[in-house]
């Protein structure tokens, strides 16, 4: 880890229109929130469905896409990624850096907004909140490695990154079977799958059980990471166009 | 003192040949990597900087390959003609963010130095996004130079400077060349290189078309056939003048005029207006057909 590329990668986040797109993302969470407590009158059977469906199915992995791919991304497009290459570090602690930024942003961004977002559509005890900011959390690790590697092996990160995060995620992983086993979404709700076990009506349905999903998810993880590492170490540039 | 030796460098995109078959060997001054736009400089400095593995051949620092070695990094000061900076810092913490990626044991003094080597320290608390091209280039230099290094690359750093900041920069490296590091530098522009650059090399079209000192270069191009337009009062009657004098070693004669070729420059240029006089020949118009830097490349490599 190097503190100067964390420093410089999260100034890099926080800044510039980017930011203002991801204060957007909960923001919108939230609205949702209201209409569903306004539709739902505080049922919260209602608020489990808004949490795996919107927030853990469409909201999450656009913040996910957004950090993961800023965090190196435009970096790499302007060229400026060079004044950190340039530099007798190993590329793998440039990655891991980077990475470990995006993924604490990602937690404490997606934790903090399905919090406020359960606590507003209304929860029963605690259950709710428990359930999904656990599950919140391990799809936040697993979106944002995958986003993250895209965006150093592809220019056009964000668009591939948003086809997989909306149709795979979002659309085919909640009508094909098939693909629904391989789908970070399903992982992560293994584990509040299982909080919830025993409460039916709340109860989210996962397609894996816990073990497999968290296996699965720690694979993706390294998979991708080490993915991005290597790609990193051979980045092609140009120094001038 | 460091040496850039490449060895049968070539690299190919696809089914373009952007470096081809290149041997150099880069020592301690200046160096300046000469060619037009296109010939491979960039690609050829990219290679050398690390950024691009060759598809052939070999490049080293002191026998060191360079290409999946980010220790080389420690010795290497690069400035990229990319003008993407960190623009909401600073000149000083963009200078200074490099000096700790560096891990030099006092970042704050190394900064202070390099910004005080390029002239910025006026400007050293604005944005360098804020910044005009040529403040631009010296704060990419002041990265580049902040772990003293002992070779130092520039694509283009001429490139946006106002005569000022240029005559900056060329005393700058020639000090920097002075204290026995390795300077070499890429621009598609004669003048600009034979200033300071020790040794030339020359890249046309991806080939190490020539190298030497810049009396040795300037002399292979003015050395190289000229062509000449000439019109006159009787095309004809010059042509056969010419011919006769021996002067040149082409002419043609068309509707449009005469077309001459001269591979000694000094006695044909000397030679045509006393055989117009002589004649009684009035002389129009006497353009020099291809002095574009392209036509002299392409001399170079044809040779």
């Amino acid at each position: 880890m190097n503190v100067v590329v964390m420093r410089l990668t999260m100034r890099g986040l926080l800044g510039g229109k980017r930011a203002l797109l991801l204060l957007l993302l909960p923001a919108l969470l939230l609205l949702v929130a209201g209409l569903t407590r306004w539709g739902s009158s505080g049922n919260p059977d209602a608020t489990s469905a808004m949490a795996a469906n919107f927030a853990m199915g469409t909201l999450l992995p656009l913040m996910c896409l957004l950090i993961g791919t800023g965090a190196i991304g435009p970096e790499i497009e302007d060229g400026s990624i060079v004044y950190l290459l340039a530099k007798p570090l190993p590329r793998r602690t440039i990655a891991l850096s980077k990475l470990t930024v995006a993924i604490t942003a990602s937690l404490v961004l997606g934790t903090i907004s399905t919090v406020a977002a359960i606590l507003i559509a209304g929860d029963q005890g605690w259950w709710l909140t428990n359930a999904y900011v656990t599950s919140v959390a391990l799809a936040a690790i697993g979106y944002t490695a995958i986003f993250f590697m895209l965006a150093i092996v592809s220019r056009s990160a964000v668009i591939v990154g948003l086809i997989y995060a909306l149709l795979w995620e979002g659309v085919l992983g909640g009508y094909v079977p098939g693909i629904r086993v391989l789908s970070v979404r399903q992982w992560a709700l293994s584990a509040a799958e299982r909080v919830l076990d025993g409460q039916p009506s709340l109860m989210p349905h996962s397609e894996v059980s816990l073990t497999t999903g968290l296996i699965m998810l720690a694979i993706t993880t390294v998979v991708v990471t080490v993915l991005g590492v290597r790609k990193l170490k051979t980045l092609p540039m140009r120094v001038a166009e | 003192m460091s040496l850039i030796e490449l060895t049968g460098v070539s690299r190919w995109f696809g089914n373009v040949v952007a470096v081809n078959d290149v041997t150099m060997t880069i020592g301690a001054g200046v160096t300046g990597l000469l060619g037009p736009n296109g010939a491979g400089k960039s690609t050829l400095l990219s290679m050398m900087s690390g950024f691009l593995a060759p598809s052939a051949g070999t490049v080293t620092l002191d026998g060191v390959p360079v290409w999946l070695n980010t220790d080389v990094y420690r010795r290497i000061g690069l400035v990229p003609e990319t003008e993407a900076l960190y623009d909401s810092l600073t000149g000083w913490e963009f200078v200074l963010i490099n000096a700790q990626l560096h891990q030099l044991p006092d970042p704050a003094a190394a900064t202070r130095r390099a910004i005080a080597a390029v002239d910025m320290v006026d400007a050293q608390k604005r944005e360098v996004g804020k910044y005009s091209k040529g403040m631009k280039q010296r704060i990419k230099m002041a990265t580049a130079l902040v772990h003293e290094p002992e070779v130092l690359l520039l694509d283009e750093p001429f490139n946006g400077m106002d005569p000022r900041q240029r005559m900056h920069l060329l005393d700058l490296l020639q000090s920097l060349a002075a204290e026995g590091r390795t300077v070499l530098f890429s621009s598609h522009i004669l003048e600009e290189v034979e200033q300071i650059a020790g040794t030339i090399e020359v890249l046309v079209a991806g080939r190490h078309a020539a190298s030497g000192d810049f009396r040795k270069i300037r002399r292979l191009m003015t050395e190289r056939p000229h062509q000449y337009s000439i019109t006159s009062a009787d095309d004809r009657k010059l042509a056969a003048a010419i011919i006769a004098d021996g002067s040149a070693d082409a002419v043609s004669l068309s509707v449009k005029g005469l077309e001459v070729q001269a591979s000694d420059f000094g006695r044909f240029v000397q030679a045509l207006p006393r055989l117009a006089q002589a004649g009684h020949i009035q002389l129009f118009e006497v353009t020099p057909a291809d002095e574009s830097l392209e036509s002299v490349f392409a001399y170079l490599v044809s040779r």
